[in-house]
């Protein structure tokens, strides 16, 4: 079909594209991938995997977190290899959000999944996962349809275009070597998108049924068995380099839900001095130890609002790379709060890592907020212009002259 | 190594004094800078260093230690520098089994008893060894940081008791030093964290303490630096000497200046 092979020649060249940037650029320092095991020699094989890019400021491999709003205020995007926290807001309605986002993110890239979740069946989160706005180079395969018409309607037949054109996405997966893509949260994602994908699914009440020998180590079996899911994944698959029959070119993206809650056999949300109140922090330490290791990239969410230890939320934090708190005003006094009134809610930056570096890149802007539209989770800064002064500037301009 | 540090510091690479036991402490903001500053310092002085990395892994202080002028990766292969680096440990220890004992084997264990395993490590990486070769000038002993330790379920009097016995050895017996950062949780109220930085603190003959501005975050000045010299090795100093300074940290120094009597404006 004409579709699919305008499409394919349209991402090879922007492939090549990334690969010849990328190989100008070696020369100039030298650019460490991921802590990957295999990762010596293998410069030139990391750049051309798919959605990823390297940072601007030492060369670290990043992933899209799927809203690119996100990444900007991350430096750029998450580095494969950490950890990003999400501190659940109250309620729990607008971190699955972020968390389908980085999942859809991670299919419309190529990247395998890996999906954990106490509560619900990763397969039906999977089928929730918000559709993928088109990308470029179905943009310039419809250009050409479309090149009788004046440059005018055009730009107005690109914005509303986008829109039209999702019924023709059906053909053949998408794969995209964009960085970051935007997603309508009102469609689910197609399913032929899914069927392409490689995934896994951790759903704990199935694999906690089985034989239950555990031995004695102060981690909750929930933890434990996740942690040898990953490991195993991590390791047929090839992801760690350490396998010798599979060498793997892809980034798996590990999405754990609701880490933390009693749901999965963790006391930490119920009591303040629980028995068990090492393991989360254990669990985060070892799984750290599994992602610099390999070529992964991982979100959590964690409501550490039902947390009644405080020390604990330090270490978490503490050994998280990246954090990022979700407050949103649902039930609380902001809700009536004139200032916040087109706002759902307010995101806090709490953490982000130095890799490899001394220095980070992080937002001027700390007043950040968030708001759900119909289509799209948007964040902006809580700072405007003020708008107060604008009639006075027009009337002063109005009233003076200007000089000869 | 910073040379702006070195000046407050009064100390050079040539003239490091020896049998100190120095603590370096972050509240509120990141204090994994003084702990780059410390092992590139050491590494110039020509000191056997014994690196507990349990926080990072071994290429992002090598990263940082070539934009410091160190190569750890050289070091480490002539025998200065010994790691033991704690996130490939773990996943090697929780996966793999292993028969013959490893320092941080209390991550197997349900109970984490007492960091003996550690400490055997510690003193037979800085053992010094006459064998008539070019001798590293003393040991130093630089963990990074011992606050993991608490997390991963270890008691802060067992982690006491692991520096008074790295302290008598390697500071004592071995007229060397040790370095370990501790974090501050503030407000948070981590009983297990203020008993080990209490401890600490009366232990160690020089404190570094980077504390996040009390007003917030700020572009220029990423925060406050407080110098204390404890225990004096002269007594004829005055006891208990401290300093401040602001601090802006940036890609291979760190620029550092009064504290400004003033409100800070721009």
């Amino acid at each position: 079909m004409a579709a699919a092979g305008t499409c394919g020649t349209g991402t090879r060249s922007t492939g090549s594209m990334v690969a010849a940037a990328s190989t100008n650029n070696v020369t100039s320092f030298q650019r460490r991938g991921p802590r990957a095991s295999g990762a010596d020699s293998g410069c030139s094989r990391l750049v051309s995997i798919a959605g990823t890019r390297p940072s601007v400021r030492n060369g670290q491999l990043l992933v899209s977190t799927g809203l690119p709003a996100l990444d900007q205020l991350l430096g750029g995007g998450l580095a494969v290899g950490t950890v990003l926290l999400i501190e659940e807001d109250k309620y729990n309605i607008y971190s699955p959000l972020l968390f389908k986002y980085f999942l859809a993110e991670g299919i419309v890239s190529g990247h395998a999944l890996l999906v954990a979740s106490a509560k619900e069946d990763p397969a039906d989160i999977l089928q929730k996962l918000p559709a993928p706005l088109i990308d470029d180079s179905y943009k310039k395969e419809c250009d050409e349809d479309v090149c009788s018409h004046k440059m005018e309607p055009d730009i107005k037949m690109k914005i509303a275009w986008r829109y039209q054109l999702l019924p023709k996405m059906e053909a053949g997966p998408v794969s995209s070597s964009r960085f970051g893509h935007y997603y309508d949260i009102s469609k689910r994602i197609p399913q032929e998108l899914i069927e392409t994908s490689k995934w896994h699914g951790f759903f704990l009440p199935e694999k906690i049924s089985s034989a239950f020998n555990v031995e004695s180590c102060s981690l909750t079996p929930g933890y434990m068995k996740l942690l040898q899911f990953i490991q195993n994944i991590i390791y047929k698959e090839g992801f760690d380099g350490s396998n010798p029959q599979k060498k793997q070119k892809n980034i798996l993206r590990i999405g754990i839900q609701n880490l933390g809650s009693p749901l999965w056999g963790d006391d930490i949300c119920c009591t303040e001095n629980c028995d068990t109140s090492h393991s989360l922090t254990k669990f985060l330490y070892i799984l750290r130890g599994l992602l610099r290791t390999s070529l992964s990239a991982c979100i959590i969410t964690m409501p550490t609002h039902l947390i009644q230890n405080k020390a604990v939320i330090a270490r978490v934090t503490n050994l998280s790379d990246t954090v990022v708190g979700l407050e949103s005003f649902i039930g609380s006094e902001k809700e009536t709060n004139p200032l916040y009134k087109d706002y759902h809610g307010l995101i806090h930056i709490r953490q982000i890592p130095r890799l490899n570096n001394l220095i980070y890149d992080i937002s001027d802007v700390k007043d950040l907020a968030f708001k759900l539209k119909k289509k799209l989770f948007t964040i902006e800064s809580l700072l405007r212009a003020p708008t107060l002064f604008l009639p006075q500037v027009v009337s002063f301009a109005r009233g003076c002259q200007r000089p000869s | 190594m910073f040379p702006e540090l070195n000046n407050l510091l009064n100390t050079t690479p040539e003239g490091a004094e020896q049998g100190k036991l120095t603590l370096l402490c972050d509240a509120k903001t990141d204090g994994s800078f003084l702990v780059h500053h410390f092992l590139s310092f050491y590494l110039k002085a020509n000191c056997k260093v014994c690196f507990v990395a349990l926080v990072q892994s071994f290429s992002h202080y090598n990263m940082v230690g070539q934009k410091l002028g160190v190569s750890l990766t050289t070091a480490r292969e002539r025998g200065q520098l010994v790691v033991l680096e704690g996130l490939k440990s773990a996943v090697d220890i929780f996966f793999r089994p292993q028969e013959e004992p490893h320092p941080l084997q209390f991550l197997r264990e349900a109970n984490a008893g007492d960091l003996q395993p550690l400490y055997a490590f510690v003193r037979d990486a800085l053992e010094p060894v006459d064998c008539g070769e070019a001798a590293w000038r003393c040991p130093v002993l630089l963990v990074d940081d011992l606050s993991v330790l608490l997390s991963l379920g270890v008691g802060p009097v067992a982690v006491l008791d692991f520096v008074h016995y790295c302290r008598a050895t390697v500071c004592r017996e071995w007229k060397g030093n040790v370095v370990a950062l501790v974090h501050d949780s503030g407000d948070a109220e981590d009983e297990e964290s203020d008993v080990l930085l209490n401890g600490l603190s009366h232990q160690s003959h020089l404190i570094l303490r980077a504390e996040g501005l009390a007003t917030g975050f700020c572009k220029d000045v990423h925060g406050q630096l407080r110098i204390l010299w404890r225990r004096p090795l002269q007594p004829t100093t005055p006891r208990d000497r401290s300093l401040t300074y602001q601090y802006k940290i940036q890609d291979k120094s760190i620029f550092c200046c009064e504290p400004s009597s003033e409100p800070y404006s721009l």
